[in-house]
């Protein structure tokens, strides 16, 4: 099914699933234990052997000699993969470095060997064993010395240009009666989920099957296959349960590629985690930025020019950290420059984590507004009403957004968090101890689209049957996928059985970048379309007069059942959703605001969030409860972001040294004590036949300035340096 | 993890005879420090000896008024229990804000005060660490410092003491009974039971090889408003960047011993006679000496604020 004109009234329309509050279909599974992750697939091959990976000890060089005859004489040991003996391997498109280096080395803890046991202990103990000789290289791992060397990434992907001016940005800003011009730096960030990447890998001949945790099925068939040499069609991936993923698992990693060529090598399968003192430093982070802001508005902060520069690093042929994108379009201005600068680094491989671009962009964007309100006097939830748009600022009125309910979401955002009794003066409100201030921050984040497929059917029990390798990272997709085929066929959520994470089901949009849930239940929609014409061919009605209700199909006052109509052989249809240039005519966004109230120690600077509020507003909420718990998670995420997580770089060996979940603080159920999500009614008939969006990554989207507008806000400190922790704190006191 | 084996001990006796006769052996008892560190190869013992049968879970007055805390009294039954709530609620109020519960239930009063540096470097095995590899070089000086001690440091070694309990401990003058390998049992007092790094921070306590912690006993309560508090980044199941343990006695006599700070838990004479002078006099006797890098230096505007905000809300209560 194309879609590439506005959706019309459609059978999701009806909201009798859709749009209602539904427990996880798959939380009994869950919480019972009895959902299979892909490192206890004891189900599926019974007696895997254990891998350990053996990552490097230095971030840059070459490996002059290895000795594994102390590994390979340990207890239990039954093979050591590396590059040795690996055999030729591709590189995918989507990892920078290679997954098994040597004998070059790109990284810290890159994987250099695999030793692979019969059990778990016998494998990390003989690990230790393997004596690697290293001819370091210097390399270059600070990002703020580098910066003058960044150059201009090439465009693309993502990303789209590099740069985008508008107008006359110098001559404006330069005339700009207030103008705002600031440095903010955010450091590098660990996506720290709950599961580890973890992979068991068979092979059946030549066919190879990875049961992985992995985000994006079909990209990643792709990537073993090319990294592998070896066709797609001997690859299967199976991913139905996953703990997490943020982005850490969109790409092929070492978990997959080392199992499967450890489970080749030993003639057995063999599975592999990645330890989680690894991760940091072994897999991907969401990499460090600089940014430059610069605003000149008129006295009532108006905004006429708006510039906001970024530099981040990676390793050769890696990416950038787009963190000005949503400066192109958030807010008016005529004047206007972006501009992205990518530095070379010999750090661990950075790429995407949720809301790469706006989640670090509007860390600093968002507080440079704020610097902005203050410097007009203006109110600053008033201030960003008065520089609501409601067309792209680039592009000009001939490209208007499909829907923006910014304004709304800060109005009514304001009126529930109680906003009006914000003091404006700084450092004024004291509760006992603490010092009490409130922050706002508007939430952008892109609406993305992408294909996805489907395949649906209905048995000889009239039991409804979902089949898609969309992923389910604990978002929520097998309960939307569900609902989605609820309301398209008319039965309830009980007669639905979903199924994901296949490579063997249809290609979806995958789980990524917040596109997951509108583009895949559009996928299903697709398909239930072809089904129900399937179903009403077979009862004899056309299709237009026919009505799918109570697991019938109806016209007028007749009726058959779908179990009579599916037959003993049942009755299957697949289709997928393919979009068109709606999101090119329109910019498709979602949209909403933050509120915040922190209290700050007045001896400590401890900072304590109180409470956190928002309005958001992302096309129709497929299901409320799932919809808040992405936004509540995400949220805490921001708080993260603004106050504790940073991984730290040690610019001397070239790595981050605080790489485990007791150094790299992520916030605890303390440190967020109320939160409060309100969802805007839209629908956004551009998006997709669903008219929903996005909601997976707009929570995080400028949740963390909001902390920081309410530091500033109760103390009269204005940070620009993330995290935002005691030592800044007291040192900006006492400065 | 290397492999190793494992016994049971019979009696106190027993368990530090095999100790010092067994090369590579270590005590286990809630085995929350020992294990992990074990898994990262950081501690490769080759015989663990259990001590957690030996009955030494038991607290008990003694004659002199004061508490006997077996060695093996978990964590969360020595904050919850009713004399040390009413007699020494500076403890209570330190271990609870010490780690989680799941490790409190496990932890024991001997295993926290032997627990070992939570410096990244020494975690790190492919990073120099005086402290894990003696001679190899501390890693944390000229790297990444911030959590680290400003006193009691060394050219070695600046890791900081992580315990919150030992702060207490330190603060109401505990002292740690022991039973040698010989049999014969000692106490040494808690000032002299943790070492500072000198050249030698693998070195971190005055136990001799073989010897078991069998209590910790406490003196006579000393009265006056027990305060523990504890600054971090975030508001629970994080180490302290500065502790601050505290009895304000209703005499104007106080005493104060500090953590996240210092290479053993910290109290000086200097800073309880101050205590009358105010928050900044003692932060500025106790932190004489300090030693500081530019990741940490804020530590020591750290203590003086923190002992303000004790200060504040002691007058609040008083
Ligand atoms: C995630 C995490 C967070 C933590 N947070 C904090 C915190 O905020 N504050 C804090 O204070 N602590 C914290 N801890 C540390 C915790 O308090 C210690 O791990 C615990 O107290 C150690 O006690 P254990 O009985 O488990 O010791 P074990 O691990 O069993 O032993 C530790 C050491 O003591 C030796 N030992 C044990 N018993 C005896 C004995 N009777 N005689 C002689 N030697 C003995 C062992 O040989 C070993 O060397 C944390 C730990 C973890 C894992
Ligand atoms: S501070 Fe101590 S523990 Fe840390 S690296 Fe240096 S020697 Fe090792």
């Amino acid at each position: 099914m194309k879609f590439d004109t506005p959706a019309i009234t459609n059978p999701i329309d009806k909201g009798r699933v859709i749009g209602v509050a539904h427990d996880r279909i798959d939380g009994p599974a869950k919480v019972t234990g009895s959902a299979p992750y892909a490192y206890e697939r004891h189900d599926a091959a019974p007696n895997a052997a254990y891998g350990w990976i053996v990552g490097s000890a230095i971030a840059k060089g070459t490996i002059a000699a290895m000795d594994l005859r102390a590994a390979e004489a340990a207890p239990g040991v039954l093979g050591i993969v590396t590059h040795a003996n690996a055999g030729k391997l591709g590189k995918g498109n989507y990892n920078t470095a290679p997954l098994l280096g040597g004998p070059a080395i790109k990284h810290y803890d890159q994987a250099l060997a695999l030793v692979i046991a019969n059990t778990f202990e016998n494998a990390r103990a003989a690990a230790k064993l393997v004596r690697i000789d290293y001819a370091p290289q210097d390399g270059k791992f600070d990002l703020a010395a580098e910066q003058d060397n960044a150059v201009k990434p090439p465009d693309g992907g993502f990303s789209g240009a590099a740069d985008s001016a508008v107008g006359d940005f110098d001559g404006a800003f330069a005339k700009a009666a207030v103008r705002i011009d600031q440095r903010y730096t955010t450091p590098d960030h660990s996506h720290a989920m709950l599961e580890p990447h973890a992979t068991t890998a068979a092979w059946n001949g030549e066919k190879l099957t990875l049961w992985t945790a992995n985000q994006m099925i079909a990209w990643s068939v792709g990537e073993v296959a090319k990294t592998l040499g070896i066709p797609k069609a001997n690859v299967r991936l199976v991913s139905p349960y996953i703990g997490g993923g943020f982005g850490a698992k969109l790409f092929l990693r070492a978990d997959a590629l080392l199992a499967a060529l450890g489970a080749k090598q030993i003639g057995r399968p063999v599975k592999v985690a990645i330890a989680r003192s690894q991760i940091p430093n072994n897999t991907t982070h969401r990499p460090a930025t600089i940014q430059r802001i610069r605003i000149g508005a008129d006295k009532n902060g108006v905004i006429d020019a708006i510039g906001h520069e970024v530099w981040s690093g990676d390793l050769p042929g890696g990416g950038t950290e787009t963190a000005a994108m949503q400066t192109r379009l958030l807010y008016g201005g005529a004047h206007r420059m972006t501009a992205h600068r990518l530095a070379t680094l010999d750090l661990p491989e950075g790429n995407a984590m949720r809301a790469p671009g706006e989640a670090v962009g509007l860390l600093a964007l968002e507080v440079a507004m704020d610097e902005l309100a203050e410097a007009c006097g203006v109110d600053p939830v008033e201030l960003r009403i008065r520089n609501d748009v409601q067309y792209d600022p680039e592009a000009g009125a001939q490209r208007p957004y499909s829907s923006r309910k910014l304004v709304e979401c800060l109005r009514a955002g304001a009126d529930r968090f109680g906003w009006s009794k914000r003091n404006a003066k700084p450092g004024k409100v004291r509760d006992g101890r603490w010092l009490v201030g409130m922050g706002v921050a508007s939430a952008f984040r892109n609406n993305l689209v992408g294909k996805s497929g489907a395949r649906i059917g209905v048995d000889a029990t009239g039991k409804v049957i979902v089949e898609t390798d969309m992923t389910d990272i604990g978002t929520g997709s097998y309960t939307i996928i569900g609902q989605t085929a609820a309301e398209m066929l008319g039965v309830s959520l009980d007669d639905i059985i979903v199924r994901l994470g296949d490579s063997r089901f249809p290609a979806s949009a995958g789980s990524g970048g917040q596109w997951g849930a509108n583009s895949s239940t559009a996928g299903v929609y697709a398909a239930a379309m072809a089904l129900r014409a399937k179903l009403a061919e077979k009862a004899g009605y056309p299709i237009d007069q026919a009505q799918f209700d109570d697991g019938l199909v109806k016209m007028g006052n007749q009726s058959q059942t779908l179990a009579a109509l599916a037959g003993s052989e049942g009755l299957w249809a697949q289709d997928s959703i393919e979009f068109g240039d709606l999101d090119k005519r329109y910019v498709q966004a979602t949209f909403g605001a933050h509120f915040c109230e922190v209290g700050v120690d007045i001896d400590t600077a401890e900072v304590r969030i109180r409470r956190m509020g928002g309005a958001f507003a992302a096309g129709r909420i497929l299901n409320p409860k799932s919809a808040r718990s992405q936004v509540i998670g995400a949220m805490t995420m921001g708080a993260g972001s603004a106050l504790m997580e940073a991984l730290e770089v040690d610019t001397r060996f070239g790595l981050f040294i605080n790489h485990d979940m007791a150094e790299y603080a992520v916030p605890v159920h303390a440190d967020i004590p109320e939160q409060d999500v309100l969802f805007i009614d839209e629908l956004d008939d551009k998006s997709s036949p669903m008219k929903a969006k996005g909601v997976g990554e707009l929570g995080i989207c400028g949740a963390g300035a909001a902390v920081a507008n309410a530091i500033y806000n109760a103390t009269g400190l204005r940070l620009r340096d993330y995290p935002l922790t005691i030592d800044k704190l007291l040192k900006a006191q006492m400065s | 993890m290397k492999s190793f084996t494992y016994s049971r001990a019979t009696s106190v006796a027993d368990a530090a005879k095999t100790a010092a006769s067994t090369q590579g052996a270590r005590f286990i008892a809630g085995g929350t420090n020992l294990l992990d560190l074990m898994k990262l190869q950081i501690e490769t013992p080759t015989h663990l000896i259990d001590v957690n049968h030996l009955g030494l879970d038991r607290i008990e007055p003694t004659p002199e008024g004061g508490l006997r805390i077996g060695a093996l009294v978990r964590n969360t039954d020595l904050a919850a229990d009713k004399v040390v709530r009413r007699d020494y609620g500076v403890l209570s109020r330190a271990l609870l804000a010490g780690a989680s519960g799941q490790l409190r239930n496990k932890a024991t009063t001997a295993g926290n005060l032997l627990q070992r540096a939570r410096c990244p470097y020494f975690y790190d095995t492919n990073m120099p660490c005086n402290k894990r590899k003696p001679g190899s070089g501390c890693g944390a000086i000229g790297g990444i410092s911030r959590s680290l001690a400003i006193l009691g440091v060394s050219d070695a070694c600046i890791a900081q003491h992580p315990s919150d309990m030992a702060v207490a401990m330190r603060l109401l003058d505990a002292q740690v009974d022991t039973v040698g390998a010989d049999g014969v049992a000692r106490a040494i007092p808690i000032v002299d039971f943790h070492m500072l790094p000198g050249d030698t921070p693998h070195v971190e306590t005055a136990l001799k090889s073989g010897e078991i912690i069998t209590s910790v006993t406490l003196p006579k309560p000393i009265g006056g408003t027990h305060v523990y508090r504890k600054v971090r980044d975030r508001a629970s199941y994080a180490f302290a960047l500065v502790s601050v343990a505290a009895v304000f006695g209703k005499d104007g006599g106080s005493r104060f011993a500090l953590g996240g700070i210092g290479a053993k838990p910290w109290r000086t004479p200097a800073a309880d006679a101050a205590a009358s002078s105010g928050a900044k006099a003692v932060a500025e006797a106790a932190l004489n000496g300090a030693r500081t890098t530019h990741h940490n230096d804020f530590k020591k505007t750290l203590v003086e604020r923190t002992l303000a905000s004790l200060y504040r809300h002691k007058e609040a209560r008083s």
